[in-house]
């Protein structure tokens, strides 16, 4: 019986879905199998010693899709070694490391996360912000120290009751937050790429204006080449020395260093970021502050939005192969370039 | 009788602001500053005729007693369990709170605790400062939308905490004394039913008699291994021994208590716990919400001291 090896379609001819040069985030909390289905089979390019184009060029008859995360972008280089491929399936809610723009001139079809992440990036956003204002990490850390006893009170914080929020973005997750932070006597304004006519808060036109006029920012808009380095000098100083800024979309979306800048000399009163310019690596100069709140781009992985997670791939990946339609397509008419 | 002569006794330090506005109004008496109270209290007997305590310390019926001019007590917190009421109505002594202007401060609380417990940003926080996100994931956490949510006490801040809960569409459930019918929540008549039937459990009921302990061993296991006990009501209102060896013993999912049965002083088998988070006291502990309830307090002694009606009585 001749040996199947991953060059040659498995004899009962199931269809292979490419993984790039890193596993997704799942397989490292699960295993390798989270995403098995009896529809398909995963070649794992992250398991050959085969630089990538080699190893694109070696399986590139057989690779129709790819399973793609946010670590392993799908660049027009890639996508051009593979002529048969016909859909990216992403487990991000972000797109930027998809090269949109070719895959529309290809007719590569995208399927994304849909809204899945929604409710816990929502609920991060809110999280990060009750801790930043009530300083509810720096307090816990303050009674597990055994520091109550002989240090007294706790310095107080500020109120969240009240508080003008400006969010950045008002896609699902910024619905889903501004939802939330309402029921806790905040008002909700926001600026998008275009003014939305059902939408009750006020829009402005610019973030800076939107700066000017709350005492929270919450940034939850993509990553594209016009919101890099969106969040400038010129928007931290509107928000000002009692403002807060939450970040869960993109860390290059603020100027890291201005930020930076801007906690260390109070310019602003805190920050909540669950993202970075240069993940893993964490400016050191916010470790001495307790008036930031970082969190390892989690914002999503609970075990039940993982859950939801491995049925929208799988059932994308199984509809693909039986030409069925998407469950969460993503409309590359509308999508703004970002070229990484 | 002039207002700088009136002698007002404050327990214990709580607030800046508050001592210094009654400075300026009356003669401001520090009883934590003395070492013999009693000798303390005999010499000014006849001058003290208002008292200002907070959840720590507050009229008891010893203090009541030993200051027979004593007019007015009033309490810059909305809890009233350090408070003889019983021996205040005997003597004609009117009592204050600070009710509504905490009442967000401690639901908001209650919602961060709750976030802070299932999605531990108290431990992801500590990850990130440690270097140790270079080096590995964090671990997996909970959901918090949609997750049942069981309210032990509907009044002010109950009402605050259901009204935040459900903008996280999470469907809720509630214990109260008698069924409130224009309540669109669901009702559960013992606390333990409440338990069974929730993921999270929030305490918000005055303390009293009745529900000193309310959180006992049924109840805790009745909330079970993925349930999460939110105290932010007494420290009382929940069996601590009982709590700590749930939490310990992984019989009990994780808790977030803001209040303990002998403040400071914490349990410290929960120190180690990433499922567990504490807090000392500061559901109100805003700049804001402090000012807010100081300013309450003096008004409260002022409206007395004209022989106006009281703003918060505690009824």
């Amino acid at each position: 019986m001749a040996v199947e090896s991953q060059s040659h379609p498995s004899q009962n001819h199931l269809p292979y879905v490419l993984i790039l040069n890193k596993p997704p985030p799942a397989f490292l909390i699960f295993g390798d199998h989270f995403y098995n289905s009896p529809k398909f089979h995963f070649l794992k390019a992250y398991e050959s010693p085969l630089p990538l184009p080699q190893f694109l060029l070696a399986h590139a008859q057989s690779v129709r899709a790819i399973l793609s995360s946010g670590s392993a972008p799908v660049t027009a280089d890639t996508i051009r070694l593979l002529p048969h491929l016909r859909l990216v399936v992403t487990t991000s809610q972000g797109l930027n490391h998809i090269d949109l723009a070719e895959c529309r001139r290809r007719g590569i079809a995208v399927a994304g996360a849909g809204n899945i992440y929604s409710p816990d990036c929502a609920d991060s956003v809110v999280g990060l912000l009750i801790d930043v204002l009530r300083k509810i990490s720096a307090a816990n850390c303050f009674v597990k120290q055994g520091l109550w006893p002989s240090q007294g009170d706790y310095p107080l914080g500020f109120k969240l009751g009240g508080k003008r929020v400006g969010i950045v973005g008002l896609g699902s997750i910024g619905s889903e937050v501004a939802k939330r932070l309402e029921a806790f006597g905040c008002s909700i304004s926001y600026n998008s790429r275009n003014k939305k006519p059902l939408v009750p808060y006020p829009f402005y036109p610019n973030v800076v204006e939107l700066a000017a006029n709350c005492d929270v920012l919450v940034i939850s808009c993509a990553l594209t080449d016009e919101t890099h380095h969106l969040i400038n000098k010129e928007v931290l100083s509107a928000l000002g020395k009692d403002g807060v800024i939450v970040n869960i979309a993109r860390g290059s979306i603020i100027d890291e260093k201005e930020l930076v800048r801007c906690l260390v000399e109070g310019e602003i009163r805190g920050a909540g970021l669950d993202v970075f310019e240069h993940e893993p690596d964490v400016p050191v100069e916010l470790f001495a502050l307790d008036n930031v709140v970082m969190s390892p781009h989690n914002a999503v992985f609970t075990r039940e939005s993982l859950e939801e997670l491995r049925k929208i791939v799988v059932g994308n990946l199984e509809a693909f192969f039986a030409n069925e339609p998407l469950l969460t397509p993503v409309c590359l008419d509308d999508q703004p370039h970002f070229s990484g | 009788m002039e207002s700088n002569n009136i002698g007002v006794l404050m327990t214990c330090p709580m607030n800046s602001h508050l001592e210094q506005e009654l400075e300026k109004r009356f003669k401001l008496l520090r009883l934590w500053t003395v070492r013999d109270r009693s000798k303390f209290l005999a010499a000014h007997r006849n001058s003290i005729h208002a008292d200002v305590g907070n959840c720590s310390v507050c009229a008891n019926a010893e203090l009541i007693e030993a200051l027979p001019k004593l007019e007015i007590v009033a309490s810059f917190s909305v809890g009233f369990d350090k408070i003889d009421l019983a021996k205040s109505k005997e003597k004609g002594i009117g009592v204050t709170h600070t009710p509504d202007v905490l009442t967000d401060d401690v639901a908001d609380m209650a919602i961060g605790l709750i976030l802070m417990v299932l999605r531990k940003f108290c431990e992801s926080d500590r990850f990130v400062r440690s270097g140790k996100w270079k080096k590995g994931t964090f671990m997996l956490t909970t959901k918090f939308t949609g997750k049942r949510v069981g309210i032990i006490g509907l009044g002010r801040v109950g009402m605050a905490v259901a009204k935040r809960v459900e903008a996280f569409s999470c469907p809720i459930g509630y214990y109260s004394r008698t069924e409130k019918p224009e309540i669109k929540y669901k009702y559960y008549s013992s606390v333990v039913k409440l338990a069974a039937n929730s993921d999270i459990l929030v305490v918000i009921c005055p303390l009293t008699e009745e529900t000193r302990h309310i959180i006992n061993r049924e109840v805790i296991d009745a909330l079970g291994p993925k349930g999460v006990l939110i105290n932010i009501g007494r420290g009382l209102h929940v069996d601590e021994p009982e709590l700590v060896s749930a939490l310990v013993e992984g019989r009990l999912g994780g808790a977030g208590l803001d209040v303990f049965e002998h403040e400071p002083e914490v349990p410290e088998e929960l120190f180690g716990l990433d499922n567990v988070v504490l807090l000392p006291h500061v559901g109100s502990g805003t700049v804001e919400t402090r000012r807010d309830m100081a300013d309450l307090v003096i008004a409260n002694l002022e409206v007395h001291f004209l022989k106006r009606p009281l703003l918060t009585p505690v009824v």
